[in-house]
């Protein structure tokens, strides 16, 4: 179907809303409550649009377009609208930015400093809160919560356990925790939070700037989650994701999103190790390598290459398998391979 | 795997977890995926909340998904097979097959309807103890829905009849013709990151990479020429025969890369007597793992954050691993370790980088021909994959079965290896926790983790704990003809009476002392998830975990 949006004409799908029209366009309308994956609720009025032949604006997350649909979405009118919203917010968002992780990535603060906001009120000296969220994992402050209920729909919708809700209501509405023991500390309303009410426990403010992302996979179970592993000083920090690739679309589970820091452990090894009178020594690579390679043939040459036998493994990549079975079979000489598939 | 290749022509999950979206009825057996595929038990819940997806969960423990399910069925440990025949007994009794697919896409169905003729719903209730209703309802769910899908894992392969299981499960597919569509199909969970790739790769001992056979003579002279060397004919050993054969001297040298069969393999106190017999062992991982501790010789590995180079996941993708860290010290690739020692026994391997590999890998795995790195990109691949401009297979067998007929298998119920006596009275079955990993070398050295799941109960109905005078925490004595562990038991409405169940996560109370290695005879899966034993309250000196190392998180 085809429609106008900002004086342009565009193609857009049926039935979808006209958010979804705009951006399938790259029309860009501003959004906090809206997450791609979540039913839409129109709730924060960020994306407003007009409609020709209509008197108010829409939010053009709730409303369906049609064929020959004519929308502004960047009017004097809509962006002084957004300004006031977003003022609103402001009244009761601490603007600590400075101090918060999320700076720089947070929606709101873009979002912000594109529309010049301002709350309409003077504001109460700030108060920074905490309070005990339903995982250790996730820090929550309370005060920057702007209820747009995406870690609510989040956990809901998504992850199917309806951990959190919105208690309070207009301008004292939060997001609450009101069934913990159901909380898997998945990390999925940590990952939709648009701002930085909910934060990794773990890294004091600031840590994670300056860090890089990494796109990779979880080496954990057999879904093969897509995740950034965010590295700073040869450290993995965080894990983020990305609600557009792979297998789990931005998803995680608890052992994904937080189980990361064995590779940072002190209990790595580092050095290979020889076992000299019954205890594991240090070694060199070449000797270690060398002494690998002799016990290796001469017991091929005593017992033939079938006393030989060799576990690949299933944490390993394709390209580590790959090498791994070729040894044993083409040096070696044996098919004597397996790996814990079975266990 | 072994049954799913014989009756499809290909051993992996039919179906993508996207597509899983569109199935109306889906039947999760032995799949406990809210704990071992958490992001795939999330799928699910929001299946069945948001699209109306009825699930009907067997499994003889209350595992979480059961909460979100339309049904749910609890057979005791080691009767799926029964059940699964009776589900086809009803199917064909009241006519619900899809006759036409079975016209033209299979054979040996009068073989096949005649064993399940005596499953009526009444007798498999009296071998189950599954309600005969709940048979028909759920055989009758499958059959009408426009698509169902079967998930299943471990708790249908971890069986002395493991590949029977899994034709069972295949039958059902084949006989409603469920199979080669969105939201269907048959779809085996598997458990590790890459166990697929590793099955892909050749990590196996019948087959090189592609699952090309090694005992075939044009399969050994392809590889022969490729690698330029001389092979073995003689298909090798698996993991449990490996153990036996260095039991009884057969095996001298064990070369082990990444893998803990100190913690994960049944039978536990035989393995460890096994390694005592090996002149050389040699282990390669990135922490002093209990296996590494008996090895003469440690290499030191990178972990996945350090690595370049690909996973293959449950659905077959193909996704790129990119090194995000340098190697801590001096450790190095798995395969640059590999490599050295060949090259020194005169067999170099100079490979510069991962992609050189995979490059070298595609050219004689047929599945893995398109795929190149920079076709991976973000969303990675699904094999089969045969030329550069083939875009994937998220399904498999579409409009045609990979083995051409699918075939119905004649299998009958038979009963675990080990059966409840006076002697043994409890049935012991096994798995996993959501916040620990396999032998939790990865998992057990992050607090976060630890905390939620510090060590591994013994789960006990609470009819049995009272019989047994075992209260919430009590240290308990698990005993079976191979061992004994002790452990604190937790009274959970998890479990049903006469079973018990152990996470076999963690080397204190390693529950792998006590399980059954008896193998499948087809794919030599050891049953894992039944074993006779019996259980007392201990009063002994208390046994306090020790700690597993520094945790960091």
């Amino acid at each position: 179907m085809q429609m106008i949006i900002d004086g342009k004409t565009v193609i857009a799908e049926e039935g979808k809303t006209i958010l979804e029209a705009a951006r399938s366009n790259r029309v860009f309308i501003p959004t906090l409550c809206y997450l791609e994956k979540l039913l839409p609720i129109g709730s924060c009025r960020l994306c407003i649009v007009e409609i020709q032949g209509h008197e108010n604006p829409v939010t053009a997350c709730t409303t369906k377009a049609f064929d020959g649909m004519v929308i502004e979405t960047n009017t004097p009118r809509l962006r002084e609208m957004r300004k006031q919203t977003l003022g609103f917010i402001l009244q009761t968002h601490p603007m600590d930015c400075k101090l918060c992780d999320v700076a720089g990535r947070c929606q709101l603060e873009n979002l912000v400093k594109e529309y010049g906001a301002e709350p309409p009120m003077p504001k109460r000296a700030h108060k920074a809160e905490e309070r005990p969220y339903s995982t250790p994992a996730i820090r929550y402050r309370p005060d920057r919560c702007i209820a747009c209920s995406r870690c609510i729909r989040s956990c809901r919708e998504v992850v199917g356990r309806s951990v959190l809700d919105l208690s309070g209501n207009g301008i004292g509405a939060k997001m609450d925790i009101v069934a913990p023991e159901r909380c898997i500390s998945c990390g999925e309303c940590l990952s939709a939070c648009p701002v930085g009410a909910l934060t990794h426990a773990n890294l004091p403010d600031g840590v994670s700037e300056g860090a890089k992302k990494v796109a990779t996979v979880c080496a954990y179970c057999g879904v093969g989650c897509s995740f950034e592993l965010n590295v700073k000083d040869n450290k993995a920090i965080k894990v983020t994701t990305n609600d557009y690739v792979g297998a789990n679309k931005g998803s995680l589970c608890v052992k994904g999103r937080f189980g990361y820091g064995y590779v940072n452990s002190p209990e790595r090894l580092t050095v290979p190790m020889i076992k000299k009178q019954g205890v594991l020594k240090e070694a060199g690579w070449e000797e270690a390598i060398d002494y690998v390679a002799s016990r290796l043939a001469e017991i091929k040459g005593k017992h033939g290459a079938d006393s030989i036998a060799g576990l690949t493994s299933a944490k390993c990549t394709n390209e580590d398998n790959y090498v791994f079975q070729k040894f044993m079979r083409a040096v070696i000489g044996t098919n004597n391979i397996d790996h814990c598939a079975r266990l | 795997m072994a049954g799913l290749a014989a009756t499809l022509g290909s051993g992996a999950m039919t179906n993508s977890i996207e597509d899983l979206a569109e199935a109306e009825v889906m039947i999760v057996i032995g799949s406990n995926n809210t704990e071992t595929h958490p992001v795939i038990g999330m799928r699910l819940r929001h299946f069945a909340r948001y699209r109306g997806t009825k699930i009907v969960v067997i499994d003889p423990r209350r595992t979480d998904l059961v909460e979100e399910s339309a049904l749910w069925l609890s057979p005791l440990p080691g009767y799926d097979l029964a059940l699964l025949n009776g589900f086809a007994h009803v199917i064909l009794k009241e006519g619900l097959q899809n006759k036409a697919f079975i016209e033209e896409h299979t054979e040996n169905f009068d073989a096949f309807k005649s064993v399940v003729e005596k499953y009526t719903p009444e007798y498999v209730e009296t071998l189950t103890g599954v309600p005969k209703d709940d048979i028909i309802k759920t055989a009758r769910m499958y059959a009408t829905a426009k698509n169902a899908a079967i998930l299943y894992c471990m708790g249908i392969t971890q069986h002395s009849k493991g590949t029977d299981n899994v034709k069972a499960v295949s039958n059902l597919a084949l006989l409603c013709g469920h199979l080669g569509k969105p939201g269907s199909g048959v779809n085996p969970l598997r458990g590790q990151n890459n166990v697929q790739g590793a099955c892909d790769m050749g990590g196996l001992p019948d087959v090189y990479p592609g699952y090309q056979k090694v005992h075939i003579k044009e399969n050994r002279e392809k590889f022969e020429k490729f690698w330029n060397a001389s092979l073995s004919e003689v298909p090798g050993l698996t993991v449990v025969e490996m153990t036996n054969a260095m039991h009884d001297g057969k095996l001298k040298a064990m070369y082990i890369m990444g893998e803990n069969p100190m913690l994960t393999d049944p039978d536990l106190t035989h393995v460890e007597e096994s390694f005592r017999h090996l002149e050389l062992l040699v282990v390669q991982d990135i922490f002093m793992t209990e296996t590494a501790r008996m090895a003469d010789v440690v290499f030191p590995a990178a972990s996945f954050a350090e690595k370049d180079g690909t996973f293959s996941n449950t659905e077959r993708r193909v996704q790129l691993v990119r090194k995000a860290l340098k190697e801590p010290g001096t450790a190095r690739q798995d395969w640059d370790i590999i490599g050295g020692i060949a090259a020194k026994m005169g067999h170099p391997m100079p490979y510069e980088k991962a992609e050189d590999i995979f490059d070298e890998m595609r050219k004689v795995t047929p599945q893995y021909a398109g795929l190149t790195y920079k076709r991976l990109g973000m969303n990675g691949l699904q094999w089969p994959c045969p030329d550069e401009t083939h875009p994937g297979t998220p399904i498999l067998h579409k409009g045609k079965i990979a083995r051409g007929k699918g075939l119905f298998a004649a299998v009958e119920y038979r009963p675990s290896a080990e059966v409840p006596d006076s002697a043994y009275p409890f049935i012991l079955t096994t798995g996993r926790d959501y916040y620990q990993y396999h032998s939790a070398t990865m998992t057990g050295r992050v607090r976060l983790l630890k905390e939620y799941c510090p060590e591994s109960f013994v789960e006990i109905s609470s009819e049995d704990a009272g019989k047994l005078g075992i209260q919430d925490n009590d240290w308990v004595k698990v005993e079976s003809r191979r061992g004994h562990v002790i452990a604190r038991a937790k009274i959970s409405d998890k479990v049903q009476r006469g079973v018990i169940f152990k996470k076999f996560h963690f080397a204190e109370g390693a529950v792998n002392r006590l399980t059954n290695p008896v193998l499948d005879p087809t794919s030599k899966i050891p049953e894992l998830k039944v074993s006779a034993v019996r259980l007392e309250k201990y009063n002994g000196p208390a046994v306090e975990p020790e700690s597993q190392g520094m945790c960091l998180m």
